[in-house]
């Protein structure tokens, strides 16, 4: 196992070893992230790493197969873009943490702020807290699970994404709807919950996601164009 | 993009470090704004009856000479102390007539030297360059006091001068810094020159500011002012407000401006980034959060 101090020691340095193909099975610890920016960004291997302290914009962008835990907070853009691997935050993450994400599972075991899952295309992302506004805007597809509650205008906009959510939602966005329960809904719900270590009853969420009538334009609407 | 750096002191045996703690803040923010950099300094509380006012000059400027001026037209002064190009003039003032009037003295008679505060604790230093230079041009680190902010500039609508550059005062000892743009600045920079509101540049934080004076000179309290500046400015902003006993954030419905919050039993904070607050001793053990949309946080001296 090998330690990072980021009190002395660049995060492009620590990056670069996220890098290479030889970081594939270690485990690397990384203490005094002091807010710094894209600490573990563009991972690309089966590295375990742990941050310990709170972590700026950008942590864990890009990640690819690596498992990458923050025992702090994280700022905005946690694990943007993600491709696979797993990212878990123990404290909060600021705004549009998973933010076009394409695979991977990004817990956060706080809270998230607004705009979590954001245009989402493909990644697993459990809040064990709640989420602020605009959340799962645009998107596309993966699974948001919120334990707490949601902030305005949850889903808007939404493609083929399936959200569940045990709390209640401010508000829905436009084209966001809850649709029923059924078995395989409390399956994998229940899978996911299972993976993250979050320990929730699957029958006290609710589903929503896309009436898809913003699918093909509407003909009656013209006259407002 | 901007920075804002805010520390207020809950235990006043701190009060020694406060130039140098909010430095060292306010130097993780010089990536955001290394445009010009100002802070907001709230100290050495003057007796009744006077009013302390900063003031801003050109780089040669020759304070004995504005001195002299000004001992000669209209102000009582008690001192004048003098700090690079600027200075923070200490003058008699019996009653609220009387500071306006030393006000409007020094705008008519003085220029090129402008006023960057008003007030009885508030001093307010910025200053076009990277924080760092501005920080060692005004000696920030040595300054004590109760509670400080700070502002690194990265100008987006408005040109870089040191007129254009933050904390703006806002009335007697307030202040405001502004992380963000606002769209309809131009049409409210009309509207409040007719109320009589004076405005020394096009910036759109500068209106903010002026609309908060305004608000405030209305009778409103700075939180009535502030949630009526919801309503009314539209754009992104995280507004940190200066008072004299503390400090209020404020950040718009949208909220993509970044801010956190942090406290523990000797301080609280605020900055842009948590990276700030990560200089300052006790911040591995602080209570930190983000500040939600359209709240008003404040904190004052019981």
């Amino acid at each position: 196992m090998s330690e990072f101090d980021l009190a002395d020691s660049e995060v492009r340095v620590l990056n670069q070893v996220l890098h290479d193909a030889g970081s594939t099975g270690q485990t690397i610890s990384v203490v005094n992230p002091g807010g710094k920016h894209n600490v573990a960004a563009g991972a690309q291997f089966d590295t375990r790493v742990n941050i310990h302290g709170h972590v700026g914009y950008y942590c864990a962008g890009m990640n690819k197969n690596a498992t990458i835990t923050v025992r702090g907070n994280a700022g905005p853009g946690l694990a943007e873009n993600m491709m696979s691997g797993s990212v878990r935050v123990k404290g909060n993450a600021s705004q549009y943490c998973g933010a076009t994400a394409h695979g991977g599972l990004l817990v956060v075991e706080g809270n998230a702020a607004a705009r979590c899952g954001i245009s989402m295309k493909g990644v697993d992302i459990v809040v064990g807290g709640s989420i602020g506004h605009m959340s799962a805007f645009m998107a596309q597809s993966g699974r948001l699970v919120i334990c707490g509650d949601a902030g305005e205008s949850l889903g808007d906009s939404i493609y083929e994404a399936r959200i569940y959510l045990r709390g209640n939602a401010e508000s829905l966005g436009t084209d966001c709807v809850e649709k029923p329960m059924r078995v395989e809904h409390v399956e994998e719900l229940r899978a996911l919950l299972d993976q993250a270590g979050i320990d929730h009853d699957p029958s006290e969420f609710k589903r929503y996601g896309s009436a898809r009538k913003l699918y093909n334009f509407q003909i009656d609407n013209v006259g407002a164009y | 993009m901007c920075g804002i750096v805010g520390l207020y002191f809950k235990n006043p045996e701190l009060e020694p470090q406060l130039g140098s703690m909010l430095s060292d803040m306010l130097i993780q923010m010089t990536d955001r704004g290394p445009d010009s950099a100002g802070v907001a300094v709230y100290r050495d509380p003057i007796q009744n009856r006077a009013v302390k006012i900063t003031l801003q000059g050109p780089d040669d400027v020759d304070w004995q000479s504005i001195s002299t001026k000004l001992s000669d037209g209209a102000a009582d002064v008690i001192s004048l102390t003098p700090l690079s190009n600027h200075a923070v003039l200490i003058a008699k003032a019996a009653d609220a007539a009387q500071v306006d009037l030393t006000v409007g003295w020094v705008e008519s008679n003085l220029a090129p030297i402008k006023i960057t505060s008003v007030g009885t604790s508030i001093e307010i230093f910025k200053e076009k360059g990277l924080p760092d230079q501005v920080i060692q041009k005004f000696d920030i680190r040595s300054m004590q006091g109760t509670h400080a902010l700070g502002h690194t500039r990265m100008a987006t609508e408005s040109a870089v001068t040191t007129e254009h550059s933050h904390p703006f005062s806002t009335g007697l000892d307030l202040c405001l810094v502004h992380n963000g743009s606002l769209s309809n600045h131009n049409q409210w920079r009309e509207k409040l020159r007719k109320e009589g509101i004076r405005f020394q540049t096009d910036n759109d934080s500068e209106v903010a500011a002026g609309y908060l004076t305004w608000r405030l000179g209305q009778g409103a309290s700075l939180n009535q002012a502030l949630e009526s500046a919801i309503k009314d400015l539209d754009g992104f902003y995280t507004f940190a407000v200066g008072t004299k006993d503390g400090f209020a954030v404020l950040r718009d419905p949208i909220a993509c401006k970044p801010a956190v919050l942090a406290e523990t039993d000797d301080w609280v904070a605020m900055s842009s980034e948590f990276r700030a607050i990560a200089q300052l001793p006790g911040s591995d053990t602080a209570r930190i959060w983000e500040p939600d949309p359209a709240k008003i946080y404040s904190w004052e001296k019981a």
